[in-house]
Formats: structure tokens, sequence, C-alpha cells
């Protein structure tokens, strides 16, 4: 019983792994590509700002108030503090990204963790669990960071603190909701059945099979994760002045809306682009991952 | 291929690391007693326990070392169910499950059923885990029960059940066919160098001409390393070809089992018989001339009272409805038994032993 | 189905609950003593503890929770610190303006998403298709504060047509249909329906693609069915569906209209709720978030409902 039917022979080149794949796919897809470089180049730029040569973010003039776009020295204009547009948006992107994609970092992990329990040991656990999440779900996700936030008070830390909770609950419903899927599958029956703990279930077989479609939910939270974060910053909430940050920024601005209108849209224009970027990059890693929605 | 006295297996090269035996071969490998399991149904308003589905009801049997018992019956029977008993991956309610000689949940613990007892699942596809390499797969279980050299224990596996491992080794399960996927199972079964392999529909979803290769390296197996099967499958032909003896589920209970040649040429419970009926013939002379079985079999959430296969049947009498009839041999110490009142002289069916199946 | 209604309801109760838990909880993890607000600075620690025993304070939680649920029962929701009025009256004045924005921005967006979504999915892989989900895609991305700001600046300041804030001439608080009125619902409704228009295109859009390349509408079209009646039979499967996506969009809506309600001076929840959080005024925080929060659930029980009556399939699971 050596010789097997030539029919039932392999035909595929041998060894492509899941993650080459994707690879492969991200790299044939131009939209996507852009979109990846313009969230680098933003990342990159905020984080290397100091060395950027631009003005000081933080040192305004009285005289120099609300300079319109194009003025020499100040090619983006001046807020209306007389402080530097280009170099106030730059800086400011420090605070949003970082405000805007670390709960979904956060909530990634513990969201991701949660579902995962629960949809793996069913039972008790799950109701638990599930049932808190459905009492969160009560809440649109703007209403329940703005009541976080404006009962914790304006701050870094707060406004961290409660996007993360906002977006627990929806990653922790779809971790759950993928998990319990691949739970009922034979390969994690004929896994148990060899004697693994729970623990080593999880981590060699269930894990590999949730990860991507949790990954990439968590990526299309990104944008509105950024555009809540900037909104809190918004309502006074979030970031505290002189901070530059976009959300805070646009407020601040709201004062110059009949002096120099289009200067006054800039911050929130950066906003626009950096979510418009991210919920595209999101899709294109879907395709890539071929993960069905 | 098929025998009828007890074997008494020159007890064969097993399995390197295969758990030592215990019994003596006299002990069958596995005593089954009134397994039951009941699944609650959740419903109503307050989504509390509305019912229950008996799916296996105080199933008994015996498996000898080295021989192959089939199980047979329709979907919904409780066939899976009892298979996942066996293995420890449902949780039994009562009953007694006794493997070589020791009592699970006694002597014997759950980890170590599991390093005598493996299964086959049916559906190829969600039985290998699809990010993992098929060597990695088979070594998976090894690995877990610190058996020695798990890769080089995978890789031999993968040469013997035909699959070369140098081509298929860093391959990952979507590359392959199903047949050879089906392989792959049989070897991550054996990869735990198993006393008691569970085939749970494996065969069924494979090309008839793949189907008998997988048959034959199932047969050559068995033989070279000793092995013990309970084979459930739907398909009476392939049972036939590959049991010692058959055992027959209606609704979660056992109504017939016998040596295969025994129950070939003569089925002692009407549902048995039935289902025999009901199998094509390639022989124009021997044409179906019993009436095929009629309807679905009943909800098993509410099973019929008596003998549960009364509804269906066509003998039936006053004495089925509300008596549920024993498993009891036809002849006093033979090994065909059913679980019939027609076999039962003082069971009080007006029928009862006037022969009318043949 | 009166069983399934009442299935739902039953359990939507624990979820009320819980939300009523956490509304509880926001004025507890809400930093500094509550009494600061009322106590004079230089308030002796008897007259704290007095005033403590006053408010309930001293007493555990669960305590202080079960005394709060039963004012609730009665319709009490304390006082608001900075106006001393009661709670209830200010929440659903403003609730009330609130709704009035949500359902205009409904009314714009529900249809628009709907064409929208239809052209693209009958037109899939098509121009129609890829503008529509452009659109759908700046539509969901766009910072629905900062989209107040722009058409602000185009038809307030630049072109004149339209104010940029309040409900009414004048600051007026008494709504009433007419167009001095209904000129200032223009500028906020069409803000808030940008981003449901994006999300109900592209839900429609993915509806109607799956559902006309099902099997079942080539066995309509096989049997000569017209055109027009086979997209009846599809619409019909897709209502469900879309009717419970826009049922939540709905709720959404409500909640969003908070940044909406800031940037056009709404006289709303969400512009009383920035007022609650600026002045410190955590009965009033507490009060507003609640009842945005049971309406929303109100709403997802009548989405089911109503899902469930369409659709016959949703009972039985």
């Amino acid at each position: 019983m050596t010789a097997i039917d030539p029919l039932d022979m392999p035909v595929t080149e041998a060894g492509k792994g899941y993650w080459s794949g994707v690879g492969a796919r991200l790299i044939r897809d131009p939209l996507t590509l852009i979109c990846m470089s313009v969230i680098a180049l933003l990342i990159l730029s905020a984080i290397f700002a100091p060395w950027l040569g631009l003005g000081d973010p933080y040192k305004g003039s009285m005289i120099a108030r609300l300079k319109p776009i194009g003025t020499p020295g100040h090619i983006l204009g001046t807020d209306e503090q007389g402080r530097d547009m280009l170099a106030r948006l730059i800086y400011g992107g420090r605070l949003t990204l970082f405000i805007g994609l670390t709960p979904v970092v956060l909530a990634f992990f513990i969201g991701g963790t949660l579902g995962i329990v629960a949809g793996y040991a069913g039972g008790w656990v799950n109701t638990l669990i599930m049932r808190t999440v459905d009492v969160f779900f009560a809440f649109p996700s703007v209403l329940l960071a703005i009541a976080i936030s404006g009962a914790l008070g304006a701050g870094i830390v707060n406004s961290l603190v409660s996007l993360t909770i906002v977006f627990i609950p929806p990653l922790t419903r779809v971790a759950e909701a993928v998990t319990s899927g691949v739970r009922a599958l034979d390969y994690i029956d004929a896994a148990r059945a060899s004697g693994a703990s729970a623990l080593t279930v999880i981590r060699v077989h269930v894990i590999g099979n949730v990860l991507s479609p949790i990954f990439v939910y968590a990526t299309s939270l990104t944008s509105v994760c950024m555009i809540l974060a900037a909104g809190l910053s918004f309502l006074g909430i979030g970031v505290r002045p002189p901070e530059p940050e976009w959300g805070l920024m646009l407020n601040t601005l709201r004062s110059a809306i009949y002096v120099n209108p289009w200067l006054s849209a800039l911050p929130g224009l950066m906003i626009f682009i950096t979510s418009l970027c991210l919920n595209l990059l999101s899709d294109g890693v879907r395709s890539a991952m071929n993960v069905r929605d | 291929m098929s025998v009828t006295e007890p074997q008494t297996p020159p007890l064969p090269t097993p399995l390197a690391d295969s758990a030592p035996d215990k019994g003596g071969p006299a002990q069958p490998l596995l005593i089954v007693r009134d397994l039951q399991k009941y699944f609650p149904v959740r419903g109503g308003i307050l989504g509390g326990k509305k019912a229950v589905v008996q799916a296996v009801d105080g199933v008994s049997f015996e498996v000898r070392k080295g021989e192959t018992l089939g199980i047979v019956g329709e979907s919904g029977c409780g066939k899976s169910t009892t298979a996942r008993l066996l293995i420890g991956l449902l949780e039994k309610d009562s009953g007694e499950i006794i493997y070589d000689g020791q009592d699970l949940g006694g002597a014997l613990s759950l980890r170590d059923l599991r390093r005598g007892v493996q299964m086959v699942f049916q559906d190829s596809y969600a039985s290998l885990n699809p990010r993992l390499t098929i060597e990695d797969s088979i070594a998976f279980g090894a690995r877990i029960q610190g058996l020695s050299d798990p890769v080089g224990r995978a890789r031999k596996l993968m040469d013997r059940v035909g699959l070369a491992p140098d081509r298929f080794a860093q391959r990952y399960p979507h590359e392959v066919s199903g047949g050879q996927r089906q392989r792959i199972n049989i070897a991550r079964a054996l990869a735990m160098s198993p006393r008691l392999v569970v085939l749970d529909e494996a065969v069924s979803a494979l090309d008839k001409s793949v189907e008998a290769q997988v048959l034959n390296l199932l047969a050559d197996l068995r033989r070279e390393f000793g092995l013990t099967y309970i084979f459930i499958s739907h398909d009476l032909n392939v049972v036939r070809y590959i049991s010692d003896r058959i055992l027959v589920m209606y609704l979660g209970e056992v109504v017939e089992i016998a040596p295969v040649d025994d129950i070939w040429s003569s089925q002692a419970h009407p549902y048995t018989k039935s289902l025999f009926s009901a199998m094509p013939s390639m022989d124009p002379d021997n044409r179906t001339k019993e009436p095929p079985l009629a309807g679905d079999p009943p909800n098993p959430i509410n099973p019929p009272p008596g003998c549960r296969f009364h509804t269906r049947c066509r003998f039936v009498d006053s004495v089925c409805k509300t008596k549920v009839p024993a498993l009891r041999p036809l002849t006093a110490g033979g090994q065909h038994m059913a679980a019939c009142h027609l076999h039962d002289l003082g069971s009080g069916h007006k029928l009862a032993g006037k022969d009318v199946l043949s | 189905m009166f069983s399934y209604f009442l299935r739902r309801v039953i359990l939507m109760l624990p979820v009320a609950f819980g939300v009523s838990v956490i509304c509880f909880l926001l004025v507890q993890i809400a930093p500094g003593d509550p009494l600061t607000a009322i106590m004079p600075v230089d308030a002796t620690a008897d007259e704290q503890a007095a005033m403590r025993a006053i408010y309930g304070l001293d007493k555990p939680l669960p305590i202080q929770y079960a005394i709060w649920i039963g004012n609730l029962a009665h319709g009490d929701m304390g006082k608001s610190i900075a106006t001393g009025r009661p709670v209830a009256g200010e929440v659903f004045g403003a609730v009330n303006n609130s709704l009035l924005l949500a359902f205009s921005a409904a009314v714009i967006a529900f249809p628009i998403g709907i064409f929208l979504g239809f052209l693209a999915g009958y037109f899939r892989d098509t121009w129609i298709d890829r503008v529509v989900t452009a659109i759908s895609i700046a539509g969901v991305s766009v910072p629905n504060y900062w989209l107040g700001i722009v058409l602000v600046i185009i038809f307030s300041v630049n072109l004149g047509w339209l104010p940029s804030m309040g409900a009414g001439p004048g600051g007026s608080q008494d709504w009433s249909w007419d167009w001095l009125h209904m000129r200032h619902l223009v500028l906020p409704a069409v803000t808030l329906a940008v981003v449901p228009i994006g999300i109900v295109a592209r839900t429609v859009r993915a509806l109607a693609g799956d559902l006309l390349t099902q099997d079942f509408v080539l066995a309509l079209y096989a049997k000569g069915m017209s055109r027009g009646d086979v997209l009846r039979h599809v619409a019909r499967n897709a209502a469900a569906t879309a009717l419970s996506v826009m049922g939540l969009q709905l709720g959404y809506l409500l909640g969003g209209s908070i940044l909406i309600e800031t940037v056009f001076n709404w006289p709303g929840s969400g512009f009383l709720l920035s007022n609650a959080i600026f002045q410190r005024d955590l009965p009033l925080l507490q009060g507003t978030i609640l009842v945005l929060a049971l309406f929303f659930v109100a709403m997802n029980l009548i989405v089911d409902v109503a899902q469930a009556a369409i659709d016959p399939r949703i009972k039985r699971s």
C-alpha cells in the first residue's frame, strides 16, 4: 500500500504558508500601498518632528496671529496665537495618532483574549463575558466615550482609558464569534483527544485561525477611534491646551472661522486624510488576508 | 476478511511506545456498559432547560483485542455521540467505559485513555488545522504525549500511510487532496501509538476509488500494528468489508449486534432487516422485495415508549408499545444478539418465535 | 410573534439593569468628592459628615444604587447642580430636540443611502459601483464635526445662505415648523446624515450584490418574470437586514449628534451633555446618558421585533 493513485498526486507548489501569501497580495494592491505610505509618512514625521527644521509649535506671537496660508515663513499660516500651523499640524500628529491608535491596540489584546476565552470555554464563562459585553453595546460608541471621558475629566490617560473601554466590547464579540466557529471544527476535537490542555489547544490550534479576522476587524476600528479621539479633544475632554492635537486645534480655531475660514479647517482635513487612509488600508488588509465580513 | 470465532490474535507487534497490554488477550480491549448521554435543549421564554435529547441511552457492547467492530445506523442514531464519549470528547452522564480492564474515571484517567484510544474524523477539511504543516499536525499529539522524536515519528507514519515525507511534510492541508488528507488524519491518530482507533465515517466523504484505497490501508495498518478498530459508517458494504462484528443502533439504543457473516445471512431485528433490504444489489435476481423503511426516525427528544422502533415496524404488536425489549442472545450463549420481542417467546408478542423475518 | 416579543423584552431587562449600573458608576469614577461642588470650602468635618448623611453618601455603594434606582422609578433623577432644576425636565426637553435632529438626518440619509447602495449593487464592478464605493468610504471616514465646520464655512460664512448656530432666530429654544426655524435644521441634519449615508449604502450594496447573484433570482428570470418584479423579490429579501442596520443607525444618530450639536449650538442632549461636563454637573451628565442609552436599548428592541415580523426565519432561531 505505498503506491498512490496518480490522480491523487499534488499539483501545487510545496510549502506556501499563509503569511507569505498575504504579503504577496498586499504588494500587488497599489491603493493599499499608497495608504500605507501616507500613514507611515504621518507617523514618521510625527516621531521625527524635532529634526525636520520646523518652527516651535508652542511659541506664539501676538503680532503674527492668523496669518493666511502661504505667508512667507509660515507656509500654512499661523493659528489664533500666532503659532506656526505646519509645525503644529506635524507635531499634532504625535498625540492624535497615539491616542487614536493605542486604544484599538489595547482593546485588541484585551477584547481578543476575552472573546477567545468566552468562545473556547462556552458555558457559564461565555454567558458571563458576553452578557457583560451586551450591556456596553447598549451605548452608541460616541456616547460611551463621551460619558466616560466626561466623568473622568480631560487628560491623555483618561482618553486612552475611555476609548479602550469603548472598543473592548466589539472586539470581544467578534473574537467570540470566530472562536466558537473554530471551536466546533474537528481539528480542535482531534487536538483535545490527543490529551492537550485547553491552553495548548488555544495556543497551537485556535489563535492562528482566529487572529486574522480579529485583526482585520481591529484595523477597521482604527479610523473610528481616530475620529473619536480627536472628537473628545474637540469637545475639550481629551488633550489639554496648549498641546498640539488636531481635534483640539480644530476647536480653538473655531473662533477664527470668520477671519480665516480655510485655515481653521486644516486640522480637520488632517483627521479626514488619516481616517480615510486607515479605512482603505483596513479594506486592503481584509482582502489580502482573505477575511470575509 | 471476517471471522466469526472470537479471535485470539497473535498479539501483534504494537506501535512503538504503545501502552503495554494489561488484561491479557482474553480481556476485551473495551467494555461499554449502560452508556448514557442526554443533551439539554434550551428554549422557552427564559431560555431554560426545556427538554433532553436522549442521544445515547443505555448502550452496552464489548470490543475484543484485534477485532473491528462496525457500528451502523441512520444519521442521528447516536453513532457519533458514542464515538465522542469513547474518546472522552464528551462526558458521559452515566454508565461504564472499561479500557483493558480499567474503569474510566476509576483506575483509568482521561489522559491515559487518550493515550490508548484515538479517532479519525469524517470531514477531512475540518479535521486538519489549516495553519499547520502536515508534519506539525501529525507530530502534535506525540509531542503532547511526550513521546520521543515526534517529527521522526510523523515522517515515518507519513511514509507508512503512503505520503512521501520529503514531498508532503511541509505542505499545508489545502494543498493536498481529500484522500491524502484522510491519510494524514490516520497518521495523526497513529502517531500517539493508540491501541484502539475509532473511525467515525472515516471514508464516507471520499470518492469510491479513493475510499477503497483508504480501506485497504486501514486493513493493512490494523494487521501490521495489531490495532483494534471501531468503524462507524452508514454504508453497509464498507462496514462488511472491514468489520468482524456489526452493531446496529437506532435512536440511541443498540438493537442488534452480531458477527458480520451471521448478520449478513439473517437479520434478527426488523430495523436491521429494513436497513439491509434498502441496500441496492448488483444481482438482478436479487431484487429488493421488502418494502423500504418509510418516514424519518422519531424525534429523539421524545422517543416512543416501549420499543423505540415500534412506530415504523411492520410487526408491531401491543407489547412493543409498552415494554422495552432487552438485548439478548438469539441462542443461549450465542454471539448474535438482538433487542426485539419477536425473539422472546415469553414476551407476549403474537408473532414471537414465528420466524417472520426470514 | 407575541411570545418572541415577550422573550426579547425579558432578555432586555438585564441589559437595562447593566446600563443603569454603568450610569450609576459614572458618578463614582469621577475624580474628586461629589460634595466639593455643593459644600463651602471652609466646611468643618462635622458639617461634611452631616451633608454626606443627607445625600446618602455615607452608605455602601449597593445601598446608594438602590436609593438611586428607587428615585428613578418615581421619575426623580436628582437635581442639576448648576441650575438646581430637576434633571428629568432638562433632559427630556433636550432629547426632544435631539430626536428632531436625528430623525431629520435619517430622513435625508436613508433614501439616499438605499438608492446609492442599490445602484452600486446592481451595477457591480462598473464605474457607478466605484463612485458609490468611494462616496461611502469617504462618508464613513469623515469626522463629521469637521464636515459641519466646512459646511458652515461654505454656506454661512462665504455664501451666507444658512444660519450656523442655534435652533431658531435669536437663540430661540421653542421649535416650530416654519422656515425661520427649519433653516437652522438644514446644516446640522445634512452633516449628521453623511456617515449613515455611507454605512447604509455599503450595507445595501453588499445585500443587493449578494442577492442578485443567487440562484432564486436566476430562477425568477428563467420563469419569465419581469425585471421590476424580480427586483421587488430582491428588495423583500433585503428588507429585514437593511431595516436592522437603519434602526441601529437611528440610535447612533442620536448618540452621534452630541458632537454636531456642539458645532451648531443645537439645544439638544449633546449640548446639554457638554454643558454638564464643563460645569462638572454629574447628576445632569448621569441622567442624560441614562436616557440616551435606554432610548438606544428600546430602539434595538423595536428593530429586533420589526425584523422578526418581516423575516420569519428569525423567530425560529
